[in-house]
């Protein structure tokens, strides 16, 4: 297991070195001057290279590029552009939102899925199965910003109960902060949720065809208690990794939902960073997510070894 | 419906588990909502129109300050004096004016000010309009002179731009983040990312705001926008990003539709240095192409006026131009025979992501088709946009709304990326800025639309519409937008 988690770890840093490379290459080939994006349609010609000069962006890419890879290794992200703050309190006053929201919808569809998946897969070919599966159906066939809009329209709009967006912050109380994050959690758990249903009720199902459930059930378990406490347990390594998956993609994803209730998440700040060329935002949101991806996985292997103890004792 | 509505009401009660259904009592404040969040809060800074919709006459002010109707207005100077020769401006400054962090307005800060504006190392986004300032000198705490190198006829307006305003030594380095102005109201807090709230300053030296606190709240995207307007989470949108929403608010008591009118000429941009646009008559026959009504109807739900040249029609000084050259296919096609395209020819519209530009973009090749031009749009975002167009003068074709104020004189800038900078246009722009009086200036005004539209510099579409929605009984918004700003200092709640 400790072998397991170095060399895991010695890959995390190979790939976040990689990854800033890559992401700082791409950005400086993309056109677009952040500064000229500043000065405007009126801007005069001697400002916008005194901003330039100000900015650093009239140095040799390379020496940029140390000077930034240089104060990741010391956590500083750099200063952004636009805003004129430090990039890492940006990231981390927007993480502050994603992170709760991310999580909240993580939990509302495993919430979902699992009595769902465990449901159906225990009457496998009947009725309740095909309705289940019909759900799981329409909402992946739902877009989560309709639905998002759909949910400010009933809850908002017309019964006044959630207001249509924005976040009061956390000094507002949590349960207001909270309370803002409801519809957008809401809209983002649907989705995910109607995945991973599908996917827990194929893993469920086919490990009800393995031997080892088969002996349970001859040695006289219910069905529903060997799908329970057999079962589910080894279903879990596919919705494990679709769990990884998905809440990498909530992270930076929630951009649509983020967009529609304007809250202000990681993918909204990443956004308009692109639009405004404040680059270093981009690196840093882009290098944060990395890692987070690379934590997650790690994460997912992690819980793998638990679920599945053959995992870790492998011949690595 | 009934019953899942008493259901989603319980359901939404237990997960918020708060108080449900409880109106709150209105307090004596404004949620405005804004498409765009400002990078900073800094208008001496950036070019961000954003920046001065938040703070321009609310918190920071200048010298002068421009109305609802684009008129010059004391603010800071409660007057001046003009010598005859149009070289020295004396300043007589608003005694009792303080900074919000209590330090006193005087003589000293506008001279800090406008140095620091014309430094060699500014980087104030319009440093052009205080090129023309020689000198500036402290006379007493309460008067300024400031002396010009050459006459500028337009220096008591520009002297009322956001770009203008009057900072703080102690403050200006953090005005960005932390503005100090000496306006009306104060900075409160930035929740970055959501809103930037604005509290009345009680010490004000002029009449006091009506409002106790106003909340500037970010929502770009347009169904967000009019949910939160129906859901009553925004008072007002001065700028309503969702045009085509408008006809389902029309008929609802509860809202005001204010369409007014801004200082942003539409236009179809030409590449004048580029084959074959610097042929007259191709430029003529791509005016002539235009149905400017049709395009009006597409790009902006049939909001906006029709323009013949780069002027805006509120202004006293407009012609009307738009029958220079009238929708004409047959005259068009005639035009490109002579310039030698008997069969058109082909060309690129970079388009920048706005919906005016986008959607008029489809309009417009459809309607260049028809005489023959095959163009073929790409669109881009707005750095590329600011960087191969405007930067670099990579295109044949585009579409963007000019919003600076007053702005003819760019048709003069060599480099300027139309490419147009024709001598004769050069000496009229001269003419004007040694011209102070409204009465000389207007000819000249009026002499240099009519050459632009003659020599369809570029095709001259709409003035771009300021369309506002907000609460019926919110009063005293302004309805046009001659500055890019959401003057505040007048806005009140009627009672119901």
């Amino acid at each position: 297991m400790v072998r397991f988690l170095a060399g895991r770890a010695l890959a995390l840093v190979i790939t976040l070195l990689a990854a800033t490379l890559v992401v700082f290459l791409v950005l400086n080939v993309v056109p677009g001057d952040p500064a000229a994006y500043m000065m405007g349609l009126g801007g005069d010609p001697a400002a916008l290279a005194e901003l330039r000069r100000e900015l650093g962006l009239d140095l040799p890419v390379w020496q940029r590029y140390f000077a930034w890879a240089g104060g990741l290794a010391m956590g500083d992200f750099g200063v952004s552009y636009t805003y004129r703050v430090p990039v890492g309190d940006l990231i981390l006053e927007r993480m502050r939102v994603t992170l709760p929201l991310t999580l909240m919808a993580m939990a509302l569809s495993t919430a979902l899925a699992i009595p769902l998946a465990l449901f159906a897969a225990g009457r496998r070919g009947r009725a309740a199965d095909a309705a289940v599966s019909g759900l799981a159906q329409v909402g992946l066939a739902i877009p989560n910003f309709w639905l998002a809009i759909l949910l400010v329209f009933v809850f908002s709009t017309t019964l006044k109960l959630f207001s249509a967006g924005g976040f009061p912050g956390w000094e507002a109380g949590v349960w207001p902060a909270l309370k803002a994050l409801v519809l957008p959690a809401v809209a983002l758990a649907l989705p995910q949720a109607a995945v991973l249903t599908r996917v827990a009720r194929g893993a469920l199902i086919e490990t009800m065809g393995e031997d080892y459930i088969r002996t349970a059930r001859a040695k006289g378990l219910s069905e529903r208690r060997a799908l329970r406490d057999h079962a589910l347990r080894n279903a879990m390594i596919p919705v494990l990794t679709i769990l990884g998956l998905q809440f990498t993609f909530l992270l930076a994803g929630g951009i649509i939902i983020e967009n529609v209730f304007y809250l202000p998440g990681l993918g909204r700040l990443v956004f308009q960073a692109i639009a405004q060329r404040d680059l270093v935002v981009v690196q840093g949101v882009v290098i944060v997510l990395v890692f987070a991806a690379v934590l997650v996985t790690l994460a997912v292997d992690a819980a793998y070894a638990l679920a599945d103890p053959r995992v870790g004792k492998g011949r690595r | 419906m009934n019953a899942f509505r008493r259901l989603a009401a319980l359901l939404a009660c237990t997960l918020a588990l708060s108080a449900c259904g409880e109106p709150q009592a209105r307090a004596n404040d404004v949620r405005l909502g804004i498409a765009l969040e400002p990078p900073n809060l800094d208008p001496t800074s950036g070019a961000a129109a954003a920046t001065d919709e938040i703070v321009y006459a609310n918190v920071f002010e200048g010298l002068t300050r421009v109305g609802a109707h684009g008129e010059v207005l004391p603010a800071l100077a409660e007057r001046w004096d003009v010598s005859p020769d149009r070289l020295t401006y004396t300043f007589h400054l608003h005694p009792g004016a303080h900074f919000h962090d209590g330090t006193t307005f005087d003589a000293s800060d506008v001279k800090y000010s406008l140095d620091r504006a014309r430094a060699a190392d500014s980087t104030n986004a319009q440093k052009g309009l205080f090129e023309p300032i020689a000198s500036v000198d402290v006379v007493d705490p309460l008067t300024v002179k400031v002396t010009l190198s050459r006459p500028a006829g337009d220096f008591l307006f520009n002297m009322g731009w956001g770009d203008a305003v009057i900072v703080a030594p102690e403050s200006a380095a953090t005005n960005a983040v932390k503005p100090i102005g000496t306006g009306p109201f104060r900075f409160s807090r930035w929740l970055r990312g959501t809103q930037i709230e604005l509290v009345r300053n009680p010490d004000y030296w002029g009449p006091p705001a009506r409002l106790d606190a106003a909340t500037f709240v970010v929502i770009s995207d347009p169904a967000a926008a009019y949910a939160a307007l129906l859901a009553g989470d925004i008072d007002s949108f001065p700028n309503f990003p969702a045009v085509e929403l408008l006809p389902q608010i029309e008929g609802d008591p509860r809202f005001a539709i204010v369409i007014g009118t801004t200082e942003g000429e539409t236009i179809l941009a030409i590449n004048n240095a580029r084959k074959p646009f610097d042929d007259l008559r191709v430029r003529q026959a791509i005016a002539h192409a235009i149905d400017r009504k049709a395009l009006i109807l597409g790009a902006s739900e049939g909001y906006g006026v029709p323009i013949g040249s780069h002027f805006p029609p509120h202004d006293p000084a407009y012609v009307d131009l738009t029958g220079t050259y009238p929708y004409d296919i047959a005259a068009g096609r005639r035009l490109l025979a002579e310039a030698g395209f008997p069969d058109g020819f082909k060309a690129t519209m970079k388009l920048p992501p706005v919906a005016y530009a986008r959607r008029g973009g489809e309009i417009l090749a459809q309607q260049l088709k028809v005489i023959g031009i095959d163009v073929s749009i790409e669109n881009v975002e707005w750095a590329q946009w600011l960087d191969q167009v405007f930067a670099n003068g990579d295109f044949d074709l585009t579409i963007v709304s000019h919003t600076e104020p007053r702005d003819i004189a760019i048709y003069a800038r060599d480099d300027y990326y139309f490419r147009y900078a024709k001598p004769a246009f050069k000496a009229l722009m001269a003419e004007l800025d040694l011209a102070g009086d409204d009465a000389v200036r207007r000819p000249v005004l009026q002499a240099a639309q009519r050459m632009l539209a003659e020599d369809a510099v570029n095709g001259f579409l709409f003035q771009l519409p300021k369309v506002g929605v907000w609460n019926a009984r919110l009063m005293g918004q302004w309805a046009n937008a001659p500055v890019q700003a959401n003057d505040l200092t007048g806005v009140y709640w009627q009672e119901p």
